[in-house]
Parts: C-alpha cells; sequence; structure tokens
C-alpha cells in the first residue's frame, strides 16, 4: 500500500478500517540466499538494498527479540558527515546523501529534518583543527561553514558564551546535518524490505552457526535450524557474543552509552548542538523534549543501562553550555550497548570463514550510517567486493597498520 | 559501582580510570618467532564476554595502585577485586 497525504484523507473518512499492517509476520522457510542477523537499522537497511538496488531473492532477516529494539530504537538521532580522515569522509558523505532521498525511496516519512549541526569552539587550537576538518569535508563533496561567535549569538543566542574557562569564540556548522526520527527509519526499512519479498523473523534468536570445512552453511535458531547461502552478521553491540560463535574474537569491545530526554518545551533549540569542551551533544525533538547524550560509561558492559556519575557528568556539561537547561526536569534516560572498535571506526568485511560475513564496530556513531551501512554491505554480499567507499573498513587495517582513528586515541575503545 | 579495594576498601569507581581486559597483563614474548601475531592479538582482539570478565582498573585519585576486578558485564556485580600486583606476580611476571 502506497502512503500518501490522500491516503491519510481517505482513511480518515471511512474510519481507518483500510490500513494494513506494514510487513508480514512469516515463518521461517528451512533456507534462504542470505540470512541477515540483527534487525537493526542497519540488518533491515541491507536486506532493504539487498532486494530492490541488487535485485537478490530470498533474503531473511533474523532478529532475536522485535525489529527496532536495540540501538536503532535508543539513540540520539544525530546525522551528520564532518569526518576527517579519508577512509571515512566519503562513506559517511554518500550516507547523508541517502538519507537526503531516504523518504521518497521508502515512500515512508522517516522525518528527516535537516535542521543542522554546530560543533562549538572555544580555543584557538581547536578552531584550526576544525578549519581542517572543515576543508577535508570540503574536498569530499560535503559542506561545512566556518561561523563566528556573532553569528552564532543570532542563533543560539542562550548559550554560554563568556564562561570564563570555556568561552565560545566560533563553530563549525554543517547545515546538511541534523536528526532523524529513529524508529521510523527501522520501519521505513522493514516496510519497503518486506514489499521486495524480504523475510522479517521476529522472536527468533541467533543460537549459532554450522561451519563444515570452513565453510558457513546456515545459522542454529531458538526456532530451529536455517540454511543460508551467504550469513550477514549484523548485530551492533552483541557482535562480540555472536561471533564468539564462530569462534571468532574481535577488535572490538561492548560498552554502554546512556542517553537523556527532558520534559517537552517551546520550541528553544533550532540545530543540533555539541559542545568542545566537553562531551555534550544536544537537539530538541519534535515532541519539544531536550534529546542530549555525553560519554560512554567505561567499562565493558552488556546491561543496557548505565551508572549515576555519568548522568552527573552529561548533565553537568549541559549546565555549562546552557545554564538555562537547568530549569527544565529530566523525564527520561535509558542505555545501549555500543560495539566499540579499536580504532573508533567500523568493520564492513568479509570473515575468514566463507559465506560469513560481518558488519559491526559502530561505537556511537552507528544511527547516521545506517542507509549507507546497508548499501555497502548488501553491495559486498551481492558482488563479493567493497563498495568504493567502504574498501578502508577491512577486519585486517590493524593487522596492516591502516587504522582509521579519528581522535587519534589509539587501541583504547572507551576512549573513541 | 563500588569497588572493594584490598588495601584501602570500598572506594567509589569514580575514582577509578579504566584500562579493559586483564588479559592486557600477559605481554607476549617479544622475541618469540610469531611475535607480529601474538602482539597484534594482545592490542586488538578480545574476548568481550557477556559474563563474568576480569579487567583492569587504575586508582587514578587514589592510592595509584592497578587493581584486577572480577565483574559481571550483563548485571555490574563485582565479585572479587585483586592487586594486579599480586596477579602479575602468581603468573611469574617479575619478582
Ligand atoms: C544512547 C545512544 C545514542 C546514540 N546516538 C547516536 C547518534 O546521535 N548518532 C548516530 O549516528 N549514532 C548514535 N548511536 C549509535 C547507533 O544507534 C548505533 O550505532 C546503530 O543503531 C547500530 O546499528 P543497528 O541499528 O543495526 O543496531 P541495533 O538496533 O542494536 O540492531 C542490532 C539487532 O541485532 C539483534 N541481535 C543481537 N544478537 C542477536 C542474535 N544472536 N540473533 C538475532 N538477533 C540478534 C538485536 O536484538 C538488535 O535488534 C547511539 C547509540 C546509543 C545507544
Amino acid at each position: 500500500m502506497r502512503y500518501s497525504g490522500l491516503r491519510v484523507i481517505k482513511e480518515a473518512l471511512t474510519g481507518h478500517k483500510g490500513w494494513k499492517a506494514a510487513w508480514r509476520d512469516p515463518e521461517p522457510q528451512p533456507s534462504y540466499d542470505y540470512v541477515i542477523i540483527g534487525g537493526g537499522g542497519h540488518g533491515l537497511a541491507t536486506a532493504y538494498y539487498l532486494a530492490k538496488q541488487f535485485g537478490k531473492k530470498r533474503i531473511a532477516v533474523i532478529e532475536k527479540g522485535w525489529i527496532g529494539g536495540g540501538n536503532v530504537g535508543r539513540n540520539t538521532t544525530i546525522i551528520r558527515s564532518n569526518y576527517l580522515l579519508d577512509g571515512n569522509e566519503p562513506f559517511y558523505e554518500f550516507s547523508l546523501k541517502l538519507w537526503e532521498g531516504l523518504e521518497q525511496d521508502l515512500n515512508y516519512n522517516a522525518m528527516v529534518s535537516q535542521r543542522g549541526i554546530l560543533n562549538l569552539i572555544h580555543s584557538d587550537p581547536q578552531r584550526d583543527a576544525f578549519v581542517r576538518r572543515g576543508n577535508a569535508m570540503i574536498l569530499n563533496g560535503a559542506d561545512a561553514e566556518l561561523l563566528s561567535a556573532d553569528q552564532i549569538r543570532a542563533e543560539y543566542p542562550f548559550l554560554n558564551f563568556n564562561d570564563a574557562r570555556f568561552p565560545i569564540k566560533g563553530g563549525l556548522a554543517q547545515r546538511r546535518g541534523g536528526t532523524v526520527r529513529h524508529d521510523a527509519v527501522a520501519w521505513g526499512y522493514a516496510r519497503g524490505a518486506d514489499s521486495h519479498g524480504v523475510d522479517i523473523i521476529q522472536n527468533c534468536e541467533v543460537t549459532g552457526f554450522r561451519i563444515e570445512d570452513g565453510v558457513c552453511k546456515g545459522v542454529e535458531t531458538s526456532r530451529g535450524f536455517i540454511g543460508a547461502g551467504k550469513v550477514a552478521a549484523c548485530v551492533a553491540g552483541s557482535s562480540g557474543r555472536l561471533m564468539a560463535k564462530a569462534g571468532m574474537r574481535l577488535p572490538i569491545e561492548s560498552h554502554v552509552l546512556q542517553a537523556f530526554v527532558s520534559e517537552g518545551l517551546k520550541p528553544v533549540l533550532p540545530g543540533v548542538i555539541t559542545y568542545g569542551a566537553g562531551h555534550f551533544y544536544c537537539s530538541q525533538s519534535d515532541k519539544g523534549g531536550l534529546v542530549f547524550g555525553g560519554d560512554l560509561d567505561g567499562y565493558n558492559s552488556y546491561a543496557q543501562r548505565g551508572n549515576l556519575p555519568v548522568v552527573e557528568d552529561v548533565c553537568e556539561s549541559g549546565m555549562s553550555l546552557i545554564p538555562a537547561m537547568g530549569r527544565a526536569r529530566l523525564l527520561r534516560m535509558w542505555g545501549g550497548i555500543m560495539d566499540m572498535s579499536m580504532d573508533g571506526s567500523p568493520i564492513i568485511d568479509r570473515t575468514h570463514i566463507e559465506g560469513l560475513y560481518f558488519n559491526g564496530g559502530w561505537c556511537y556513531g552507528g544511527f547516521k550510517a545506517t542507509p549507507a551501512s546497508g548499501f555497502v554491505y548488501a553491495h559486498l554480499l551481492a558482488t563479493d567486493t567493497p563498495h568504493d567507499t567502504a574498501t578502508a573498513y577491512r577486519f585486517d587495517r590493524f593487522r596492516r597498520g591502516y587504522m582509521i582513528d579519528e581522535k587519534g586515541m589509539g587501541a583504547q575503545p572507551n576512549l573513541h | 559501582m563500588i569497588i572493594n579495594h584490598p588495601l584501602l576498601g570500598p572506594r567509589d569507581s569514580q575514582e577509578f580510570t579504566y584500562l579493559g581486559d586483564a588479559s592486557l597483563i600477559d605481554r607476549p614474548d617479544w622475541q618469540a618467532e610469531n611475535a607480529v601475531d601474538q602482539f597484534h592479538d594482545y592490542l586488538y582482539l578480545r574476548d568481550n564476554p557477556a559474563g563474568s570478565h576480569r579487567e583492569l582498573w587504575f586508582h587514578e585519585t587514589g592510592d595509584r595502585s592497578w587493581l584486577v576486578v572480577t565483574r559481571d558485564t550483563t548485571t555490574h556485580e563485582i565479585t572479587a577485586v585483586e592487586l594486579a600486583r599480586d596477579v602479575a606476580r602468581a603468573r611469574g611476571r617479575s619478582k
């Protein structure tokens, strides 16, 4: 069923009796050509592009819970392509371009809102670093703009410009950045994939792999064995746990990241802002809540909930940037499990086991990557060659010394 | 989280910084034939278990000792705390 304004009016007049489920709830088949493990944003996008762009058939997405219950439904929804390094920037810019056409492509309102993202500058060396980053972005076809403190004041008069320690000296803006409604991304891709014949199988946990003579033949699940030509792991924070079942150790640690939302307020924050002197990023949702977050808790965790010291730290950062925030009440907070990689960048690659592919290591930047991650992973699955924008995301980059370390932190996942 | 320091008693985990898997104590032999492989695995690969995890914490704003903390990554419950020094010595790492 195509969604349109006309359709909404027609349904309104006929008691909304014509709406159908947006995707089927099929029983698993004994085998598929492609089995994608994980019904998050990336898994669903992979299935969608595999079917639509690459014309593949007999595809299943296998999800242990319900689709969208993982990080895709827990993140702070920021999209941007303001990376510095060559291995990253073309990929994220490709992703931003896909976001720009996503709603028309999916016929689904994902509330893509290019309200702009602004990274604040508080010192001269930081300005130098941001100028360099802006130039790298422009060289890769993205947009970037250096703003003075006065220009920022016009848009965000309530920021703490004259803080004694961290005055705001300017900012790097990417006008095409913004936010997207996270759940709608999962639902839109699910509906799109389903309409191209993909089976989305929920409440079905992959419990092991069937590997014979170095070839992956399928997956063991809580609903029985499912054979597969190719198996594509795509489980974000559960990557370590899943791949251990194939005997693999990964350059990844799982860490908990928390996010926060305030009570609903009148429109106050027009775009996304990030603090340059502490780890804090904030936007305002269309319902009015301030959505914000900061650092990881910093220790390995699969608990999907964090601890109070980080709550305090994030709120302190927020208060030092937007003092008025202190008047708003915190409504909710939650945690998600991040697949933190050793250099802070993702992996999209074949494994040493034939027929088994891996996509993970997204750290806390994987939401913005969703469309491109799905597209390039589908490309890899369909053609067995990496997409042009994802040639650097290999497993062997650590061994070969080609880390993609945006922050220059070294092999310390909790610092990326 | 409260870490029960073997010398100082219960301390708030905020006083500590986290390094990672306690297997980092077992630095490979640089003269081994396959030292490159061993160092690759040592530096970059992790078990990353869901469940009991032995990990290194540094008492940065306290007595600056390194601890090996055994903690469940699914519940954050801490079941054992040892001085990393003692753990390393028990494995014959130094005198
Ligand atoms: C608090 C928070 C804030 C964030 N903010 C941002 C942001 O502002 N911008 C940004 O770009 N990114 C952000 N991220 C990161 C982003 O959300 C993730 O990197 C991204 O969603 C991961 O990809 P995914 O959607 O496929 O993951 P998920 O939605 O987690 O999908 C993985 C799925 O795999 C399933 N699964 C796991 N194991 C199995 C199994 N054995 N069998 C079957 N299924 C299994 C899980 O149930 C889950 O549904 C944030 C994350 C968090 C938690």
